[in-house]
Parts: structure tokens; C-alpha cells; sequence
């Protein structure tokens, strides 16, 4: 091993590290709002690539079906509860976001020429696809037993990502995808070689953190959720809905999940179960942060990425041993420090 | 809704098999979901194209599937056995899942012609394995070819980087051992998952080694994930690939980055460029041509083919049983076992079936040819 090959591999490690940065961070933040540790997060990741992959081959993406679906029953419950509370003028809005929306959008893709439409497009189109997704979910599987121990729905969060990856095979097949690279330029930086999808990961990742920390810091919405991440019955007292907490929670979990797939799907090809691993080893990263800090999390998790792409160098077939033993030390360190707290019944 | 349709098909058939007892009844294993899924999926397809009638008996077919886990596939035979006193399984799609299928099997004495690939689902035949039949090709046939091209081309040290599973470890052995014997050298072995979304430290130790040619074993696109990395670290050598990248799908995820890459197969995966006294060609494409009728154009895989040789193999037995039994019979499941091991110079899509009480295989070398991807096509080494 030479400084060439441990600045490749080191380069290697923060571009994986990046993205297993931005899933830590969406975990935190879906543990911290709602109590739910949140499995399919990964699958978000695959739907997320895997659509633009789909429409970059000219297919209607199957999740798009999924969003109808989910918007109809969506519109059902909460336009039965709406008419119920004698909130008729509530009606148009649920109408519009769940079912007016998906439909349009199916429209839009069905009429547009995908393949022929630049990157940029194509992405946004997967975003409005897949990204409503998230909300929706936390509307039909989360918010009927929001008040349930963190067990519950931990075995929920089980259950939806099995189902997730069932229909992810259903709708993109068996097989894998890569899409083009957004940048096809290569950096010769002294030793190194740097390409400039990596350049796009490590940057987007970067400023989708700044991004949120100004989101959280800055806007009302993100103070809303840091009071609910704090104390939900406090946050309730002060006026903040818990559901809208935790749609837009998983909102943001849900954009942050595809717009990793979106940039890790040029590097990697992407299949239908793919996320889940991307999305465990965020997982690792969030655990290192205690599942309660960010910059914690989002270090554990360029940590996880840098000693996968380490050892995968020095003993590749225990690689995912080594990742995955990480958390042992961690979870005793963190232990002995803390004091532990009963969760309250 | 293709899946919706299988499904109706499924259920109907297995009323069908409850009201009509006396007909033949054949049951399927395959990994339609789960990590095997990309194999799976063309065998059941192909299973669907099975003739509805053997020598004027009518067939029902049970088709299960087993989600690439092994406890579900013991689980779905101990019921095919069991419930629907099949004459015959099919199944299943990977080796661990047809391994633990044996011991049903050997029990209930019901033939069963599995579809994956190692040689340990048959060899050595003995009390319990002499129910058990394969079609796709040995591992071992496979290396030797791959071994052969190599010291015609004078590769003196490899590569290797594979699965970080039974494959790629069984492909190690299989591969280590007879290069050895040839004198071609490994001078390194890596290894990679499925789902990894890097390679790059592999791929960095594997160059340091310097070897005249890489070899890589995965199967399916996977596979496609070290050759890429190797190309964009400037590798200009060899690459060798096993037959499990032999799809469609691996040409369009490895896309200009695998040129040139040699690998052996079936011959049904390039049947068309076969020669025409080559009596493979004649059942290879007629396998394509009737697949492609019903699934489209460039769909058929050699995964699939192994599925259709498996129900060659299984119409070739059942006239021959049927003279000393009925259908729904030990008896008949007997004889069927005696006829499938009886079968001689059955031609199919991925070679010709020669069986005998110690080769439950029965492929010799027409099995296999040495292909290269030109212009992103399979092309026939000659």
C-alpha cells in the first residue's frame, strides 16, 4: 500500500461516506420527530434511482402507479375524516395533493418524451414521483398508531420495508440499473484521480446538509420539528401538529433518500433491494450519533464509508463483518457513558 | 399484469389437479422473488410455455416459488409430495435450495431435476441422489474451458476477484485447481458482495498484482460492478467472466467497458452463429424462437434454457414410464426415475443429454463454448 493507492481508496471512502452521511441524517431526524426507525429508508434510495433509470430507458416508471394508489387511499381517510369533523372546505386541498396531483403527473409522464429530456428534468420528474411518497407513507402506515412504543413501530417500519422491496422487484424487475453520470469530467489532482460525478456526490451532500441545518435553524417549519424532536407533548401544547411534523418529516427523509439514489446511481448499478444495505450502513452512522446527533451521525457515517473502502483494500471477503462490528464497540462505549433510561410506557 | 396472470394460472391449475387425480401431475420449484429473482423469473416464464399434454396424458403443473430461501423450498416440495402427490419436481433455481430439496425427494422416492448449477446436487450419485438430476453445466466444465482459452493465449498469472459467497468461493477451488495443474498462476484473490457499491480496494490490489488476465466469478449484472472499476483504473488486459453473466441485462449495465470480455456458456446463447451440423443449434433455437413469441424480442436468457431442458428431459422420460405405470403411482414415480437415468442423445437448448447410473448430468463438451461481447453482442469464439 502506497499514498496513491490510500488516496484513491480514501476518495473512495468519503464519496460512499457522503451518502451513508445524508441516510444517517435522515434517520436521526425520523427517530428524533417521530420514534420510528425508519427501514425503508433505503428503499427510497432505490425507488429514487431505479425511476430515473426507468425513465431514462423511455418506461413509465411503475411507482407512479404506487403514488395513485397511495394517493387514493390517502384521499379516502382523510376526506371521510375531513367530512366527518364538517370540514367540507378541507376537501379540495386532500382532493387536489392526492389524487388531482398523482394524476397529473402520470399525464405529464405519459405525454412527455422522457428519454430525450435533459438529466436535470429527469430527475426533477423522479423527485415529484417518488418523494410524496414519503409523506403519504407516514399518512396510511405511521400516523394510525403514532402514539405506539418504539417496538411497534420499529416492527411496522419491518413490515413496510419488506413490502417495499416486493413491489420494488414488481416494478423494476430483477435486474439492475446505472444511469448516465451527471458530469463526465475527470480532475488529475496531483496523484489522484478525481471524476466528477464523485465531485457531484461529495458536493450535494454537503450543501443538502447546510441546507437543512439552515432549514432547521432559519424557517418556522424547521423550528416546528426541533420542538417536536424535543418534547412532542410540549410541541402539541404550543399548537404544532404531530402530523404535520411527521408528514414533513418523512418528506424530507423521503428527498434526502432519492436524491442519494439519484447520485450514487451512476457510480453503482442499483437494484431493486439494493437500499437496504446502503440504508443499514446509515444506520451504523446513526447509531455511532446515538440516533440523536447530526454531526455525530454524519461523522460515524464517513467513518463507516472510509473503513468499508479500507478494508475492502486489506480483507475484502470480511469487509461487511468489519463494517458491521464497528457498531459493537459503540453501542458498549455508548452504554457505559450513558445512564440508561427506561423508555416510558 | 403478467404476475396477476401467472397467479390465476397457478390457482386454476391446482384446482385443476384436485379434480382430475388420474393425470400427471408435475410440480415446480423456482426463485421467482428474492436475491435469485433474476434467474428465476426467465425459468418460470419458460415453464409457462410447457406443452399441456405428454404422450396424450394430460399435465397439470403446480408452479411454487420459493423466494431464493431454503427453508421455503423444503417447504414447498414437503407439500408438492405430500398434498399433491406430484410424479415429478422441477426445482429449484439455486443450488443451496436443490441440495435441501434431496432429502424430501430421496424420502417421498419422487424424481426431481433440479435446475442449478453445482455439481454436488448429483455427485456422487448414491442412495439419496439417485432421485436427483441437473441440467445446467458443471462449474468444473466451465473452468476447463476457461482454462483452455487461457493457455492458448498465453496467460501465465490471473486475477481473481468473486462472490464473496458459495459462488464465487466454489469458482476459487474449482478454478485454483485446475489452472495449477495447466501452470497458469493466481496471484490474487478478492473477493466482493452482490449489493457493493464500490469495488475500488479490490480492484487496486488485484492491478498491484500485475497478472496477464482478470476472472472475475459473479453471476448476472453484479458482475458488471469489478470490470467496470477495472477499466476506469486503466486496466487494457483480458477479463474473463463465468456463464452466470450470460444475459441480456449484464451487456446493457457493463455497456463499452466490457469489450472484448471472454466468457464460456451454453451454446443457446449463441445459437444462432452455431454451426449447422452442430445438433445443438436445431433444439437451442427453437427454444429462443418459441420464447421470444411469447415474451418479446432479445428476452431469453440461458437461464431459462436450463428450466426448458429440465421439462425436455422430464417429456423424454414420461412415454417411456408411462409403459409400466400410471401417473399418481410410486410405481410411476419409479419409473420415471429408471427412464430419466435411461436417456440417451436427448438434445437440448444447452447441450445433449446422455444419462447413466453414475452421471446424472449427462453433458459432455458440446455443452459449452468459449463467447466473447463484441460491439455488445455475444459472439461464438471459434
Amino acid at each position: 500500500m502506497d499514498l496513491q493507492i490510500a488516496l484513491i481508496l480514501g476518495q473512495d471512502g468519503i464519496t460512499n461516506g457522503a451518502i451513508y452521511a445524508l441516510l444517517a441524517l435522515a434517520l436521526v431526524l425520523v427517530f428524533a420527530v417521530t420514534r420510528v426507525i425508519f427501514i425503508p429508508q433505503g428503499e427510497f434510495v432505490a425507488y429514487g434511482a431505479l425511476t430515473l433509470a426507468m425513465m431514462d430507458a423511455g418506461r413509465l416508471p411503475g411507482t407512479i402507479w404506487l403514488l395513485l394508489i397511495a394517493g387514493c387511499a390517502v384521499a379516502v381517510l382523510d376526506g371521510y375524516a375531513a367530512l366527518k369533523a364538517g370540514q367540507q372546505r378541507r376537501l379540495a386541498a386532500i382532493l387536489g395533493l392526492n389524487l388531482a396531483y398523482p394524476l397529473a403527473l402520470l399525464g405529464l409522464l405519459k405525454a412527455l418524451p422522457l428519454p430525450d429530456l435533459p438529466l436535470a428534468v429527469q430527475v426533477f420528474a423522479a423527485l415529484l414521483v417518488v418523494v410524496p411518497l414519503g409523506p403519504m407513507m407516514y399518512r396510511l402506515v405511521y400516523q394510525p398508531i403514532a402514539e405506539a412504543s418504539v417496538l411497534v413501530l420499529l416492527i411496522v417500519s419491518v413490515a413496510a420495508h419488506v413490502a417495499m422491496v416486493g413491489l420494488g422487484l414488481v416494478f423494476f424487475g430483477a435486474e439492475g440499473y446505472r444511469t448516465p453520470p451527471f458530469s463526465e469530467a475527470r480532475f488529475e489532482l496531483g496523484p489522484m484521480l478525481i471524476s466528477g460525478q464523485t465531485l457531484w456526490v461529495v458536493l450535494a451532500s454537503l450543501l443538502l446538509i447546510v441546507a437543512l441545518a439552515l432549514f432547521f435553524d432559519r424557517t418556522l417549519y424547521g423550528k416546528a420539528l426541533r420542538a417536536t424532536a424535543i418534547n412532542r407533548t410540549g410541541a402539541r401544547l404550543m399548537g404544532i401538529s404531530p402530523a404535520l411534523a411527521g408528514k414533513l418529516t418523512f418528506f424530507l427523509a423521503a428527498l434526502i433518500g432519492v436524491l442519494s439514489g439519484v447520485l450514487i446511481s451512476p457510480i453503482t448499478t442499483i437494484y431493486y433491494d439494493t437500499g437496504f444495505l446502503i440504508g443499514l450502513k446509515g444506520f451504523v452512522g446513526a447509531i455511532i450519533g446515538g440516533l440523536a446527533s447530526y454531526p455525530i451521525a454524519a461523522g460515524g457515517a464517513l467513518l463507516v464509508g472510509l473503513l468499508e473502502a479500507f478494508s475492502s483494500f486489506w480483507a475484502s471477503a470480511y469487509k461487511e463483518v468489519i463494517v458491521f462490528t464497528l457498531i459493537i464497540p459503540v453501542l458498549l462505549w455508548r452504554s457505559l457513558k450513558s445512564h440508561h433510561l427506561e423508555e416510558e410506557e | 399484469m403478467k404476475l396477476k396472470k401467472t397467479l390465476f394460472a397457478a390457482i386454476g391449475l391446482a384446482f385443476a389437479a384436485t379434480a382430475a387425480q388420474a393425470d400427471l401431475t408435475v410440480g415446480v420449484v423456482v426463485s421467482a422473488t428474492g436475491p435469485a429473482a433474476s434467474l428465476g423469473i426467465p425459468e418460470k416464464n419458460t415453464l409457462a410455455l410447457l406443452p399441456s399434454t405428454i404422450a396424450g396424458e394430460k399435465v397439470n403443473y403446480i408452479v411454487l416459488d420459493d423466494a431464493s430461501d431454503t427453508t421455503t423450498a423444503v417447504k414447498n416440495i414437503r407439500k408438492l409430495v405430500s398434498e399433491d402427490k406430484v410424479d415429478v419436481v422441477l426445482g429449484s433455481t439455486i443450488t443451496p435450495n436443490s441440495l435441501a430439496m434431496i432429502d424430501v425427494a430421496a424420502e417421498s422416492k419422487t424424481p426431481l431435476i433440479s435446475m442449478a448449477a453445482s455439481a454436488r446436487i448429483v455427485e456422487p450419485v448414491d442412495d439419496k441422489k439417485r432421485w436427483v438430476f441437473k441440467t445446467p453445466q458443471n462449474d468444473a466444465q466451465m473452468s476447463t474451458a476457461i482454462v483452455e482459452h487461457m493457455t492458448d493465449n498465453g496467460v501465465k498469472t490471473v486475477g481473481f476477484i468473486g462472490f464473496a459467497d458459495a459462488y464465487g468461493e466454489g469458482w476459487y477451488e474449482q478454478f485454483k485447481a485446475i489452472a495449477e495443474a495447466r501452470g497458469i498462476k493466481v496471484v490474487a484473490n478478492e473477493r466482493f458482495n452482490r449489493v457493493d457499491t464500490s469495488v475500488t480496494g479490490q480492484v487496486l490490489k488485484l492491478m498491484s498484482a500485475r497478472p496477464d488476465a482478470m476472472f472475475i466469478a459473479g453471476s448476472g449484472t453484479p458482475s458488471a460492478l469489478p470490470q467496470k472499476a477495472l477499466v476506469e483504473r486503466g486496466w487494457k488486459g483480458k477479463v474473463y467472466q463465468t456463464h452466470g453473466v450470460a444475459n441480456n441485462d449484464f451487456l446493457r449495465v457493463c455497456g463499452k467497458d466490457c469489450e472484448g470480455t471472454f466468457l464460456p456458456a451454453g451454446p443457446v446463447l449463441v445459437a444462432e452463429q452455431l454451426a449447422d451440423s452442430n445438433p445443438v443449434k436445431k433444439s437451442a433455437l427453437d427454444y429462443i424462437a418459441k420464447y421470444e413469441a411469447a415474451h418479446g424480442k432479445g428476452s431469453v436468457s440461458t437461464f431459462g434454457a436450463h428450466a426448458w431442458d429440465a421439462a425436455l428431459l422430464m417429456q423424454a422420460a414420461v412415454p417411456e414410464a408411462l409403459k409400466t405405470a400410471r401417473p399418481g403411482t410410486a410405481e410411476f414415480r419409479a419409473a420415471m426415475r429408471d427412464a430419466l437415468e435411461g436417456l440417451k442423445e436427448v438434445a437440448g437448448a444447452h447441450g445433449i443429454f446422455t444419462m447413466s447410473p453414475t452421471d446424472h448430468l449427462g453433458l459432455d463438451q458440446r455443452a459449452r463454448v468459449m463467447v466473447q461481447i463484441q460491439n455488445g453482442a455475444w459472439k461464438l469464439v471459434k
